[in-house]
């Protein structure tokens, strides 16, 4: 059958053992890739015309919000995926993720507003997108209250699949009415961002990071959901026979 | 638990449930009245903390009435499904065979004509405390009907979800709140119209539309909640 491999996939055991072998070939091209990413962004890219030396940080600051983002929507699908056709490995994927997308949520918080206090002389301004940004991280926050006041593994999981997947749903309804709450509250015009085209030199940096955050990700999921997988089946034979005593 | 003979459709269950739930919030009136009571409290701490000049209050007057509106709703909710699951009236319906989506959306129905329409009713009362002036109290009653509406259809959620939770009031405001942003935009938007005496359709429109979302939808996953936290 051409869906085996799926199969296979939902069975602890073997996810067990895929995201063992996986997570090197996805953690040693990451640091390469991140520290290749990051030469290039501090030390070989130019100085932005307008913003000095303070542009650098967008090698961190755009890599994790798009990861905050991608994250959520890796966590919902999974969650709605274990949820309708039971696969526990899902939902182990799904509990995996929101600390780490939680934590990339708040490195674009936290980098935003560090780039928002030479650029802006503030470190918070209710911009739309810092103010999405922290919405998410309250999304992730409620996720995994939610997950950590339920104590039965499948309750827990099957509640916070639904709440992952209503969040999902809002996420560009929110996106769009803070957008929109912006527009007509505008102060101040902070600073006019024209976007012209990257140049090479610092384009290519800020895609090597984008990747190397990326498949950073996968390798941090792969040792969490080990754990996670591990606590989960903390009762079943098949730990006692892969693990050495 | 009288012993009627099972209704013929899910509209008659839910027509059911609506007058149980009405019936009984009219026997505990202090539930009603409760959510009003700290609705008026929330708005009078408003001019104690900012100043007791009108024309500052105005100001403040949208932000004031939708979050105290907000967090009246949010307590209120916590009392959705609480009795119903503590005495396994929710596990019957569950079970009784009609869809639980369409008894979950009646008693959401029934616990909105308790909470979020009586708030929307003082609301304006409470506007005319801040120095609105009167001609704005239709825009504020329509604004806060909607947003009330959709708020108690989105908590349903929210309370479904935290059934299993012992003393989940704090976890319900940290699910509900984020997920409710756009209400609290849209809402204050349009009170914030209203009051100037601008036109406030545009955010109305919006909100009736988040409104007709939750109604078309929440209810599923509401649905879907209660029967995780029955399993």
């Amino acid at each position: 059958m051409a869906f085996t491999w799926f199969h296979k996939l939902g069975s602890p055991p073997y996810a067990y053992a895929l995201a063992a072998r996986l997570t090197p070939w996805f953690g040693w091209t990451a640091a390469l890739l991140i520290a290749a990413g990051l030469y290039g962004g501090l030390v070989l890219a130019p100085p932005d015309y307008q913003q000095r030396e303070a542009f650098r940080i967008i090698y961190v600051h755009a890599p994790s919000a798009w990861m905050s983002l991608m994250i959520y929507s890796t966590l919902a699908i999974s969650a709605a995926v274990g949820l309708i056709w039971r696969i526990k490995v899902c939902h182990a994927i799904a509990a995996s993720c929101a600390p780490i997308g939680a934590s990339f949520a708040v490195a674009a918080l936290a980098t935003g507003s560090l780039w928002g206090k030479p650029m802006w002389g503030t470190y918070w301004e209710w911009d739309p997108r810092l103010t999405s940004e922290l919405i998410l991280l309250f999304l992730y926050l409620g996720y995994m209250a939610l997950r950590s006041a339920i104590d039965e593994v499948v309750r827990a999981d099957r509640a916070s699949a639904v709440l992952a997947i209503v969040g999902i749903v809002n996420v560009p309804i929110i996106h769009y009415s803070v957008e929109w709450w912006h527009s007509l509250h505008q102060t101040a015009t902070v600073m006019k961002l024209a976007k012209p085209a990257m140049p090479p030199a610092m384009l290519i940096p800020l895609l090597m990071m984008l990747l190397g955050f990326t498949l950073m990700f996968f390798a941090l999921l792969l040792v969490r959901l080990r754990a996670e997988i591990l606590r989960r089946e903390r009762s079943a034979r098949w730990i006692r026979e892969a693990l050495p005593a | 638990m009288n012993t009627a003979p099972a209704p013929a459709s899910a509209l008659d269950a839910a027509q059911l449930i609506l007058q149980r739930d009405l019936i009984l919030a009219f026997r505990k009136r202090g539930q009603i009245a409760q959510p009003l009571a700290f609705f008026a409290i929330v708005v009078t701490l408003f001019p104690l903390a900012v100043s007791p000049e009108l024309a500052r209050l105005r100001e403040v007057a949208p932000a004031a009435l939708w979050i105290g509106a907000l967090l009246a709703s949010l307590l209120a909710l916590e009392f959705l499904f609480r009795d119903d699951a503590q005495d396994g009236t929710l596990e019957q319906y569950a079970l009784c065979g009609h869809s639980l989506t369409w008894l979950l959306f009646a008693k959401t129905a029934a616990h909105w004509l308790m909470t979020g329409l009586p708030l929307a009713l003082i609301a304006p009362l409470a506007g005319l405390a801040l120095g609105v002036p009167p001609g704005s109290g239709s825009g504020i009653v329509a604004a806060v009907t909607l947003g009330t509406l959709s708020l108690s259809l989105l908590g349903a959620i929210g309370a479904a979800l935290t059934l299993g939770v012992k003393r989940g009031g704090v976890l319900l405001t940290l699910l509900t709140l984020p997920l409710a942003l756009p209400i609290l935009i849209f809402g204050a938007r349009a009170t914030e119209l209203a009051i100037r005496g601008a036109d406030f359709a545009a955010p109305l429109y919006l909100l009736a539309a988040f409104a007709v979302l939750g109604v078309t939808l929440a209810p599923l996953a509401a649905a879907a909640a209660v029967r995780i936290n029955l399993e």
